[in-house]
């Protein structure tokens, strides 16, 4: 039993998420990024479907297009080809239906932990004392709701991406999106937080697709790894993870572990040596702004 | 608050000092200097009034009851000024920095007018205001005008686009990304060209005072070189320096008060 669950136990799973929906259907999706002679494909005709509550990891090296492919499920990116649509509804902007958790977290400098989770139920029309009660709530669901006054730039990195993981429930989303959200934290918080994310989601049953390039993240958080090849990013391989849950620590060490882990490390070694740049869900970086500096 | 307490800290204490130190200095180099008449060649102090004359006519205006009146013109037309940039510079910045078209069709005429320096806005400023009064506000606008604009700009256009991605993603409008993002990610940047635009509006006030027929400081100051009483435009010089000073810092501690996050992500 970990540290949050006692949190969290309180909290019936239905006032969270009512619905059970969130089936991503994706037919030859292509994404091309640049422009002119810098243009390229980022992925190439890709094909899946999520089933409604499944959590998806998409793997694949740096730059192979996977964070590019969940852009265009966030609908940040639109895809040059190809169909994308959750519960049926093609996806063209971004909605809170479809909550994204970046890499390096994206809270609010100017506001508190407690407002940056009440946001979403601000855009909505929430008056503040019912959102703040809201948010409170959620800080509590991922353990932090003594930290609720505190700004941003005084939570340590995991802290940080539980207060934004809080912050993109609260809107009960149908799909979680998640862009190698522990990349940046050290291994241990990373464990935790992994432990974290998996009893959080067998409360709330949303699909979750989330992106990385850590073997062990993958198969100890999946219950499918889409594998991608890098530039044009494919998927070469749909990899089922039936691994019993709650899964804990141990798993890692167990025979079938080690044998799907190596099974994945030939999968994305068959290409070694080409480093390609990180790309962002957000598309290409954009020029360099002009400065006015006076 | 934080800050009270760390001010007597004896670290603070001997910055304090040390400020004070370095005023008192250059006030004893112009004392002596100007006592022995020092003569450097390139530079010459043989004319320059010394701090105890100085002194004596800050003595006097004050007891001629005319600095009342000088200070009352001098703020509300600085006032007037500036407060009218603050508006047309946030505001016109906000739309340069968030819109590429905005940018194409406002930042070449204001570049134009940019490097213009406010004496030769004069004749024109006269010509075009109907009141003394509104040519001389509309001179320290100009002042203020593009240090709030150009940090806006800056401002706007260095806050985090995956921030902007993020507030759209959690169900923010077009309006609500500007209240809730652009601005308060661009507010210390915004604060800056506030602060120095509230000094570059004090820095036109003699110029835009040269219009003037009777009271201001600028006026005061300008005056007093056309009859030749120089420690009037001395004490006219460092009237102008100190409320300059104060205003900047009033309008930099406003900034710190509204951006409580701001030094904290910084240290």
């Amino acid at each position: 039993m970990t540290i949050y669950e006692s949190a969290y136990a309180k909290i019936p799973a239905a006032d969270i998420n009512e619905e059970k929906l969130g089936r991503i259907d994706a037919q030859q999706i292509s994404i091309h990024l640049g422009q002119g002679k810098a243009a390229f494909e980022a992925v190439q005709s890709v094909d899946f479907a999520i089933e409604p509550g499944e959590f998806v990891c998409i793997l694949g090296p740096s730059g192979c297009g996977k964070s590019t492919l969940l852009g265009a499920l966030a609908g940040h990116i639109t895809p040059s080809h190809g169909s994308l649509t959750l519960d049926g509804e093609p996806i063209k902007n971004p909605s809170p239906e479809r909550g994204m958790v970046f890499q390096h977290h994206t809270l609010f400098p100017w506001r508190s932990a407690l407002d940056n989770v009440a946001f979403g139920l601000k855009m909505r029309g929430v008056n503040k004392i019912e959102r703040r009660a809201q948010a409170l709530e959620m800080l509590k669901l991922v353990g932090l709701e003594d930290s609720a006054k505190r700004w941003p730039s005084q939570l340590s990195g995991g802290m940080q991406q539980r207060v934004e993981i809080a912050r993109v429930l609260i809107n009960k989303p149908r799909l979680l999106l998640m862009d190698e959200p522990f990349g940046a934290l050290d291994a241990q918080t990373r464990l935790k937080m992994q432990q974290l994310l998996l009893s959080i989601w067998s409360r709330i049953r949303t699909s979750v697709v989330f992106v990385t390039h850590d073997i062990d993240e993958a198969l100890f958080l999946a219950d499918r790894i889409l594998v991608m090849s890098p530039r044009p990013g494919k998927i070469i391989e749909d990899l089922r993870v039936d691994f019993p849950r709650p899964r804990n620590t141990e798993l890692v060490t167990t025979p079938e572990f080690m044998r799907l882990k190596r099974h994945c490390l030939e999968l994305l070694n068959h290409e070694e040596g080409r480093q390609l740049p990180r790309l962002s869900p957000l598309g290409l970086p954009p020029d360099a702004a002009q400065s006015f500096a006076v | 608050m934080a800050q009270l307490t760390h001010s007597t800290s004896p670290a603070k204490l001997q910055g304090i000092a040390l400020q004070l130190g370095s005023i008192a200095l250059c006030f004893a180099f112009w004392q002596v200097a100007a006592t022995q008449k020092l003569d450097l060649g390139l530079i010459t102090f043989t004319n320059v009034p010394t701090p105890a004359a100085v002194l004596s006519a800050v003595w006097e205006l004050i007891q001629s009851n005319a600095l009342w009146p000088h200070l009352t013109s001098s703020l509300t037309r600085v006032f007037g000024g500036y407060v009218t940039a603050a508006f047309f510079g946030v505001s016109l910045g906000l739309a340069v920095g968030r819109s590429k078209h905005a940018e194409k069709i406002l930042m070449p005429p204001l570049e134009l007018i940019r490097p213009i320096p406010a004496v030769a806005w004069i004749p024109l400023a006269i010509l075009m205001f109907p009141s003394s009064e509104a040519s001389m506000i509309f001179i320290t606008f100009t002042g203020a005008l593009f240090p709030i604009l150009l940090n806006t700009v800056h401002g706007v256009e260095a806050v985090d686009p995956r921030l902007i991605a993020s507030a759209r993603s959690l169900g923010a409008s077009q309006g609500a990304i500007l209240r809730e993002v652009i601005l308060p990610g661009a507010l210390p940047n915004i604060f800056t060209g506030l602060s120095i635009g509230m000094g570059t509006s004090w820095f036109c006030l003699v110029t835009a005072e040269m219009i003037s027929g009777q009271f201001g400081i600028g006026y005061y100051t300008w005056s007093s070189y056309v009859i030749q009483n120089y420690a009037d435009i001395i004490v006219g010089m460092l009237l102008i320096g100190l409320l300059g000073m104060g205003s900047s810092w009033l309008i930099k501690r406003l900034g710190d008060l509204l951006t409580p996050w701001y030094r904290l992500g910084k240290s």
